[in-house]
């Protein structure tokens, strides 16, 4: 029997605020254990939370960007369980009322557009980080120790519809997600990093049939690849289970990178009641229309309406829109350039080619260079002029990029504006002819041909400052033609 | 005796100089070395810092507000470095890293803490029989109980073991036993008063307020407590009016509505009488006294003990061993902690009420019960609206009956409750209330309760204090 797949997304990303969702203390990564922390994100007694507006705004942001309805009233829940991890045993999240619903987000797979609903958008804090000694989890350990520095961090809940049909679908959809959230600077969205995570349901149900089959909950997938590897591995297990006419039980399952399975919990282990109810110690969310037209305003534009504008109004081939969009900051630079300097096609072709190539052999990231847009148009305008050839342009570039120096500097230093004084080209063509009798029989007895060769003489000894085509014009002024 | 007065009249013989705060501030030692044993109203006292304090106010010598006046402060609420208890086993060892907000304007106002009172364990119940350590009694009769839960404040402030004292109030823990002990006590409009540092019981009821010897303190009291805090989301950002303004002796064509609810045969004859009494006192005075009926203040307290267990349950989570107060020394996993933790650490009236929230939130139970009781909560609200449209002030028992004997319901959960039969509604509305006395029977004090709109406490004041002005009944102290 033929099997359709059916799957739905839950991400959870870390907001890039200053401090935390309820207090006030750093977000910063790597602090030393429990140094981030206040009375409040451990929960001390008597303590009380405060929402943190630029988390909200990140999430306004976030949500209008997947196309969401922003509800006019939202409110935060509590949602309760027991854990070392968690201070005060409870997180707050949201449940019946989220910050946002009813979105979607168009993904590309196989060349084909797809658009896949967003179910809600809405606000959480993140728990503490346990660290074990004598087994793996807490369970059996010797010792437990507990770093709150990560509690009370703004986290993002995304939720899609099931709409994705494949783990190829599901990889692309995790993407293109990735791509949104890093562009519009809500989140770094490493997946390694577990700035961005994702737990996946997944269900097959026969081909045609329109009722869910029984799903299973997938978690535990840090890269882009394991979630594709995972949810490959799920589906082929479901289809195995149902093919063989067996059952599938709703439970939660762990993915483990080494074998490339999925692992089952005893569903005991996971099967809490939540006991979800209103967080009596805020207020609900609810936007002015003036702060949603604030957020709106200063969200730009998004990646889709990018790619557009540079296929359409800068006329630039796809590959090279897919290029420069791959990332935030090379997008920010070109458009930097393009302020200054009215030559799409070109800056591109520089940013593809020569920096591009540079970043790669010195595994840097265009955020890492001293060398600002300025510069770069500087050197563009410096070979339209022909201040500077376009060859030599390559040398400076790669001297600016490693030395720090300025492009004028540069040029300046070591004499590498093109020789402009006639006088001064007259002179080393005199020094090639006489070196060369040979040749300069050669053209003089009709090999026209050889003139190229003069030419490549007299370039040589200049240096590659003098312009070809002037000394072509003189050379052949010289030799009688 | 100086520690009898009231912090007003102890501030006037400051502000002259004719005593000093440090000489205030021994007194009220030598009347708890003199009667602490008897009443047990404290579970830490503070004295070194109270008369570090003290001296600090006479250097200053600027004795304004309540400069230099010792208070006590009920036992949850944090302050920082100094024992704060709950008055429960799990939290016997807590020293908060910080201070409350209220704690902190005291500490700005000049005030001179004195010590934390006992309570009813995490601020439940109406007796301070819940304490994890001690019973309080009651200074008018020591075979009785103060009331609770701010027992032990209201004992302090009978006995003249403080000058002024805090309480928190989630279903009458203020008025309750301001009643029992002849006292004023004043819940305060919910978000009239920080919360931040007070331990939560029920974060959509609680509020913490005043325990007076008279009306006038308590609008001293009030002008520091009240107020927003950036750090209290539910705290409200309207501006504090001088409440000492509101002590004005006149009730001329005030409206008041007697609540008829609360008149009948749940409640002593002896508290009818009082507060029929107390009526015609007002009436005498101008007022216009009808009676009004609130036909939802019967499913007050069944309302009450569903939402307040339920916000409680999930409040007292984080009292788990793992990262403040008791943990349990038999402990060889996670799970086993935890339970035996919250064991060892919680009496029985918190376990009662944490399982009764926990039901009430669970899968399958939360439409039936939590989420009938906030419908209900909205019903009993609408029901004061309807009252206040006719009514500048409501007024009725604080209690229906004088402090009971210690140990006659400590066995009979269901008449404990219903002991706040008349506070609980105000809660459920976040109305502001006051109780102050107005009577005794068999030598026990009884309480008036009067109870206005939301952020009127002004309207409570002035027509409490008009009520005291022209009675005798707040001039009654205990003989111990
Ligand atoms: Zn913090």
């Amino acid at each position: 029997m033929k099997y359709e797949t059916i799957i739905g997304l839950e991400i959870h990303a870390q907001l890039l605020t200053e401090s935390k969702m309820f207090c006030a203390c750093s977000t910063k990564f790597g602090a030393k254990p429990n140094t981030n922390i206040c009375p409040v994100c451990t929960g001390q007694p008597g303590v009380l939370p405060v929402m943190n507006q630029k988390a909200i705004e990140l999430a306004i942001k976030t949500a209008l960007a997947l196309n969401c309805k922003i509800e006019k009233s939202s409110v935060f829940a509590r949602k309760n369980y027991f854990y070392p991890d968690l201070p005060k045993d409870f997180q707050i999240s949201q449940y019946e009322l989220p910050l946002a619903t009813l979105g979607h987000l168009d993904i590309v797979v196989e060349g084909k557009k797809k658009r896949i609903g967003i179910t809600r958008v809405h606000l959480e804090e993140d728990a503490g980080k346990l660290v074990h000694k004598g087994a793996a989890r807490i369970m059996g350990a010797t010792e437990s120790l507990v770093d709150y520095n990560r509690t009370g961090v703004p986290l993002m809940e995304i939720v899609s519809e099931p709409d994705l049909r494949s783990p190829a679908e599901a990889k692309a959809f995790m993407e293109t997600l990735q791509h949104l959230l890093q562009f519009i600077g809500v989140c770094d969205a490493k997946m390694e990093e577990g700035s961005l995570r994702c737990d996946a349901n997944i269900s097959l149900r026969p081909a045609g049939e329109q009722k869910f089959g029984t799903k299973t909950e997938v978690k535990n997938m840090n890269s882009f690849k394991a979630v594709f590897k995972a949810l490959k591995a799920e589906e082929k297990r479901h289809e195995e289970v149902l093919s063989e006419g067996g059952k599938i039980n709703q439970e939660t399952r762990f993915f483990d990178d080494i074998t490339e399975q999925t692992i089952g919990m005893r569903s005991k282990e996971y099967a809490h009641d939540y006991r979800y109810f209103p967080e009596p110690d805020l207020v609900p969310i609810e936007p002015s229309a003036d702060w949603l037209a604030k957020i709106k305003n200063t969200s730009g534009e998004l990646p889709e309406a990018k790619r557009d504008r540079f296929l359409n109004e800068y006329k630039l081939p796809e590959a090279d829109a897919e290029v420069l969009l791959a990332t935030p900051a090379l997008t920010a630079y070109f458009e930097e350039c393009l302020k200054l300097y009215d030559h799409p096609k070109t800056i591109a072709n520089w940013l593809m080619g020569d920096l591009t190539a540079y970043l790669k052999t010195n595994n840097l990231a265009i955020e890492q260079i001293n060398l600002t847009p300025a510069q770069l148009v500087e050197m563009l305008q410096m070979i339209d002029k022909g201040t500077i050839s376009g060859k030599l342009a390559k040398t400076i570039l790669v001297e600016a990029l490693k030395s720090g120096k300025t492009i004028k500097d540069i040029v300046a230093e070591q004499g590498l504006t093109q020789i402009s004084d006639e006088g001064e080209i007259k002179n080393i063509i005199d020094e090639v002819i006489e070196k060369n009798p040979k040749q300069v029989g050669e053209f003089r007895s009709g090999k026209d041909a050889v003139v190229m060769f003069l030419v490549g003489q007299v370039m040589k000894l200049s240096k590659g400052r003098a312009k070809p085509d002037a000394v072509q014009k003189l050379l052949r002024q010289k030799l009688g033609q | 005796m100086l520690n009898n007065l009231t912090a007003h009249e102890a501030h006037s013989l400051l502000a002259s100089k004719k005593i000093s705060s440090v000489e205030l501030t021994e007194a009220v030692f030598a009347q708890i070395e003199k009667t602490e044993n008897k009443l047990k109203a404290y579970v830490t006292l503070t004295k070194d810092e109270a008369l570090k304090r003290a001296k600090a106010a006479d250097n200053n010598g600027n004795f304004t507000g309540l400069a230099g006046i010792p208070i006590a402060i009920k036992d949850n609420m944090c302050t920082k470095g100094i024992l704060t208890t709950c008055s429960s086993k799990i939290l016997a060892n807590y020293l908060p890293p910080y201070d409350a907000t209220i704690v902190e304007k005291l500490a700005a106002a000049g005030a001179a803490p004195i010590g934390k009172t006992n309570l009813d364990e995490f601020a439940m119940g109406s007796s301070t029989e819940n304490s994890g350590f001690h019973t309080t009694h009651n200074p008018w009769d020591l075979n009785t109980v103060p009331g609770g839960s701010s027992g032990g404040s209201a004992a302090a402030v009978a006995s003249g073991e403080c000058i002024l004292a805090l309480g928190s109030d989630t279903g009458g823990s203020i008025r309750q036993p301001a009643s029992f002990c002849g006292v004023v006590g004043l819940k305060p409009t919910y978000g009239r008063v920080s919360r931040y540092g007070l331990v939560a019981f029920a974060s959509s009821l609680d509020q913490i307020g005043p325990l007076a010897k008279d009306v006038t303190d308590s609008a001293w009291l009030m002008n520091v407590l009240a107020g927003y805090d950036p750090k209290d989301s539910t705290s409200v950002d309207i501006p504090v009016p001088d409440y000492r303004m509101a002590l004005v002796n006149d009730v001329k064509k005030f409206r008041i509505g007697l609540i008829s609810d609360l008149m009948g045969k749940g409640t002593d004859e002896a508290v009818k009488a009082a507060i029929k009494d107390a009526a015609r006192k007002l009436e005498s005075l101008g007022a216009i006294v009808e009676e009004v009926s609130l036909p939802t203040f019967e499913y007050a307290v069944p309302t009450y003990y569903l939402i307040a267990p339920a916000e409680a349950s999930s409040n007292l989570a984080r009292f788990d061993g793992v990262k403040f107060g008791h943990r349990s020394s038999d402990a060889p996993d996670l799970l086993t902690m935890y339970y035996n933790t919250r064991r060892e650490g919680f009496g029985a009236e918190v376990k009662r009420r944490i399982m009764l929230g926990t039901y009430a939130l669970s899968a399958g139970y939360y439409d039936a019960y939590y989420l009938k009781a906030l419908k209900v909560r909205t019903l009993i609200k609408q029901d004061f609206e309807k009252a206040f449209k006719h009514f500048d002030v409501l007024i009725s028992p604080t209690a229906p009956s004088p402090a009971f004997k210690i140990g006659e319901k400590a066995a009979d959960p269901l008449s404990m409750y219903l002991s706040d039969i008349a506070t609980i509604p105000v809660n459920l509305a976040g109305l502001p209330a006051i109780s102050l006395p107005c009577g005794f029977s068999g030598g026990l004090p009884i309480g008036l309760q009067i109870i206005g709109e939301a952020f009127a406490e002004e309207k409570l004041l002035q027509v409490a204090y008009t009520y005291e002005q022209n009675t005798e009944w707040h001039k009654r102290r205990p003989t111990l």
